[in-house]
């Protein structure tokens, strides 16, 4: 049983306020606000619910995982909120259709909302979720996680509404296909559902899932909390936790938003001020923070992480909370190996976003060297 | 001309008299529980101390605690219905599931959900159950339930089904007071949903506070308009007070916040104002108060309402001093509130508060020094330790650099405050008492537009910001703000996402000084 004391650690409600402020800076700016989710985690917690992680190294080699999430548009999932049992439905009636038993819930992204979800599913469940994502932090859509790019289809695959609406894709050709049909099943199920995958095994995990989130998250929520409760500066315990640096403040003076394609665009325009006086920060947004450029120079690039804090209590601001006067700091934070080979820079490199004009060039990269070059 | 700013407090009613940017006159007399006469008091003892004719006071501007505190205390809240249209949909998260256990239970503890409420694009999730509703509407009366909160699931988009249910309760329930979701907020259906039952709560008290309010200017003999401070330290008439009281919340320490800046010069600090209930702790950046980045919370409870980012404490004057079983000294959040002049020891009552300890210690002269000499010492230790980690941890929350920042004290109750805190040095300016009537008194005012343009017909998003901010302009200067005073405080455009014809949400917010009254 992966659920066995010595596999897996019980998360307590305090892991979850720590989970739910980890996350939303995880979230670079995108996976909307953990806030709906903790409430769910907490409540399932005082129903008498064990909300379990097991790490990768625990997970047997044939272990079968389902990977789960909220798909569609964060601001519904703020003001419709779920039903409570759309994830649980979607594990089953994918369990029934391809006849097999879930040992464990794996998560898209633990950037955002969507840390949340697979915990609460699985904890309703009975079964653990894993300690690792497909992201290491948030991206717009489904197939720019590390189990798409690394070759696993994720269909069949189960969406479903808090209407009791149960849909399953049966096969899409291409990963790219298969984001495109559930975008648009969304719309028709009112704009946020929940969407779960064909199961992928322990042995595809431990090779190509962004490792240790829930872990990395729940620390890095408790740094802020510790950072706080001591009046140390937040944003230097998040850049101390996630290797990052602080690379401008200032305050919002302009914010341009457009749609194209049914995701919100645009960009906002940050005046510095303190030791970025006189320089001119914007950061160009698709749901997520993607470009960060210094008076028109790009300088960080996605697939690496771009954090927009509140630049007092180091909160983490969402793309759609952004807003003129705000007084933000931002942040850039090396993303996992895992994102910066060819092939996932073909599917989350400036390229994937449309910016076929921006070269990636990796963030910190000797920051990531020399922590690596430490770990051996 | 003369302004006359009124800070109704838990504990005091204080008032000033400002001409351009000198203080008169400024005076503190009890609040009292029919709130008229205490703001009577006020309002003569300040026209007397100034000397000024009333005919040319030109405005009067009140800020009122009274809202904020009766959610912190927990008192003068009525029941409420609060009914959800949404199911199937939000299921998992009833009403009122992130509220402190006493204050739901102060509202009554009575959610109800219903099916109906609309998808974002404007369908609905399901018909409103009008039975339902009936059989809501029975069980509200037997249950003598006076106000109602209805919120419909993205009623800020499509308030029809708000507004039928509050027609189909009504119809059973003609005296019921509704209060629906999307007259008070934005999207994000729990912050909105907590507002409304907020509100709801607060009708029967708003109602009553307001025209105490005008019988007072009447019996005074002010014939001038008179205004009502809100959470962002602009004024609103006394209708929209009486309707959405909700809506004062925090300005008392927006008020305090502009006073104590007003008053000392220092742009940048912590104030911590003092009063006879609640202590409120703030930032003042660049002289304004730091406002709040995301939601904030209010007696225990998540609200988006934009406001300053203050931190209250129940800590205050008239605080009740307690001693349990194993010797803990706890001091407050119960507190005697404007009954101190009656109930404190000092004041020959028989209740043990804050002040008491004061005057015991020898930190304040009032009232009867020798009632507090028979105080056990041990006990006033513990409690003035008490006070000050109180004080400290507020203070310390409310600090955004390392820096050594001045702590500027005003309010009544600042007695309680030591000389210095901590490493930080305390400073409390004249007039200090009554910094947040002088905060009223410079009070802005505001002007508006939120509405949703259609930029396909040819019209560019600068055009549409450029219109929105013109008619914003427009509306404050109507309302009687100086047009070289306006400054843009809020300019938002949100696409919405999904919807054809490319809508856009735009929100301007301007403000600008009162009859040409420069504050700063």
């Amino acid at each position: 049983m992966l659920t066995r004391p010595e596999r897996c650690w019980t998360l307590t409600e305090d892991d979850i306020l720590a989970l739910e402020i980890g996350a939303a800076i995880l979230g670079t700016g995108g996976g909307g606000n953990p806030y709906i989710g903790k409430l769910r985690a907490r409540q399932a917690l005082r129903d008498g619910h064990k909300l379990r992680v097991v790490s990768l190294q625990a997970l047997p080699d044939d272990a079968k995982v389902v990977s789960l999430g909220g798909i569609g548009a964060p601001l519904v999932s703020f003001e419709r909120i779920k039903e409570g049992r759309e994830g649980l439905r979607c594990v089953r009636a994918l369990e029934e259709r391809l006849g097999f038993k879930a040992d464990a819930i794996a998560c898209e992204e633990i950037g955002g909302q969507n840390a949340m979800e697979p915990l609460i599913v699985a904890s309703l469940a009975g079964i653990p979720v894993v300690d690792c994502d497909g992201m290491g932090r948030a991206f717009p859509e489904m197939q720019m996680s590390t189990y798409s790019i690394y070759g696993h289809r994720s269909t069949p695959s189960v969406m479903c509404d808090p209407h009791g609406n149960v849909v399953i894709f049966d096969h899409a050709i291409s990963e790219k296909w298969h984001e495109r049909m559930a975008r648009a099943c969304v719309i028709a199920q009112g704009g946020a559902s929940t969407l779960a995958s064909a199961p992928m095994s322990g042995a595809f995990l431990k090779r190509f899932a962004v490792p240790n989130s829930y872990t990395r998250a729940v620390a890095l929520g408790r740094a802020v909390m510790e950072a706080r409760r001591n009046h140390a500066d937040p944003i230097a315990a998040i850049c101390e936790m996630e290797q990052g640096k602080l690379i401008h403040t200032g305050k919002i003076v302009d914010l341009k938003r457009h749609l194209r394609g049914g995701f919100v665009t645009g960009e906002a325009i940050i005046e510095g001020f303190d030791a970025y006086q006189g320089e001119t920060g914007s950061v160009l947004i698709q749901n997520e923070n993607l470009v960060f450029k210094r008076d028109g120079q790009v300088e960080v690039v996605v697939p690496d992480l771009i954090i927009i804090l509140d630049i007092d209590g180091g909160e983490a601001i969402t793309t759609e909370m952004l807003r003129y006067g705000q007084r933000v700091a931002v942040l850039a934070v090396p993303c996992h190996p895992l994102l910066r080979t060819s092939e996932a820079l073909e599917v989350i490199g400036p390229r994937g976003f449309g910016f076929d004009d921006i070269v990636y060039r990796p963030f910190g990269a000797d920051v990531v060297r020399n922590q690596r070059a430490g770990d051996e | 001309m003369y302004r006359l700013g009124i800070d109704v407090g838990g504990t005091n009613t204080d008032a000033v008299i400002i001409r351009d940017r000198e203080v008169l006159a400024g005076v503190k007399a009890a609040t009292t529980e029919d709130v008229t006469s205490g703001v009577l008091e006020a309002l003569e003892q300040v026209l007397d101390k100034a000397g000024v004719d009333r005919a040319k006071i030109s405005n009067v501007m009140i800020g009122t605690t009274h809202f904020t505190n009766a959610v912190i205390e927990r008192r003068h809240i009525s029941p409420v219905a609060a009914i959800r249209l949404g199911l199937p949909a939000t299921a998992c998260l009833p009403p009122m599931v992130d509220w402190p256990d006493d204050l739901r239970k102060a509202t009554g503890d009575l959610g109800y959900m219903v099916t109906g409420g609309y998808e974002f694009d404007g369908r609905p999730i399901a018909a409103l159950d009008e039975d339902e509703l009936d059989r809501i509407a029975d069980d509200i009366r037997e249950k003598k339930v006076k106000a109602a909160a209805i919120t419909s699931v993205f009623s800020p988009i499509n308030r029809d089904m708000e507004v039928a249910a509050c027609e189909r309760l009504q119809r059973k329930i003609p005296d019921l007071s509704v209060v629906l979701s999307s007259d008070i907020g934005r999207i994000g259906l729990l912050e909105r949903e907590s507002a409304a039952i907020m509100n709801a709560s607060l009708l029967a008290l708003s109602e009553h506070t307001v025209d105490a309010f005008a019988r007072a200017l009447k019996t005074t003999g002010l014939q001038c308009p008179f205004y009502i401070t809100q959470n962002d330290g602009t004024l609103m008439d006394a209708e929209t007070v009486k309707r959405f009281p909700v809506l004062t919340f925090a300005s008392g320490p927006t008020n305090s916040m502009r006073g104590a800046a007003f008053l000392t010069g220092i742009k940048n600090g912590v104030v911590v104002d003092i009063g006879g209930t609640t202590t409120d702790v703030g930032a003042l950046q660049q002289g304004f108060p730091r406002q709040a980045a995301t939601v904030v919370d209010i007696g225990g409870v998540r609200t988006n309402f934009r406001m300053p980012d203050v931190f209250s404490v129940g800590l205050g004057g008239g605080s009740l001093v307690q001693q349990n079983r194993d010797g803990m000294v706890k001091v407050g959040p119960q507190s005697v509130g404007y009954r101190i002049a009656q109930e404190a020891l000092v004041f020959g009552g028989a209740t043990l508060t804050a002040t008491d300890i004061a005057v015991a210690l020898g930190d304040a002269e009032v009232g009867d020094v020798a009632k507090a000499e028979r105080i056990d010492r041990a006990v006033a230790e513990a409690a003035r330790a008490e006070m000050t980690r109180m004080l400290e941890a507020a203070v310390e929350r409310s600090r955004i650099s390392p820096e050594p920042v001045p702590v500027i004290a005003v309010g009544g109750g600042s007695i309680l405050m030591p000389s210095k805190l901590g490493e930080l040095e305390v400073l409390r300016p004249d007039h200090f008492s009554v910094a947040n009537a002088v905060g009223a008194a410079i009070a802005q005012i505001s002007g508006e537009i939120d509405r949703i343009y259609a930029l396909d017909n040819g019209l560019s998003r600068e055009e549409c910001l450029r219109q929105a901010q013109e008619e914003a302009t427009r509306n404050a200067v109507r309302a009687g703000a100086n047009i070289d005073t306006i400054e843009v405080i809020e300019r938002e455009d949100v696409p919405l996402a999904y919807l054809p014809g490319n809508a856009t949400r735009i929100h301007v917010k301007v403000v600008g000084e009162m009859g040409g009254v420069n504050a700063h």
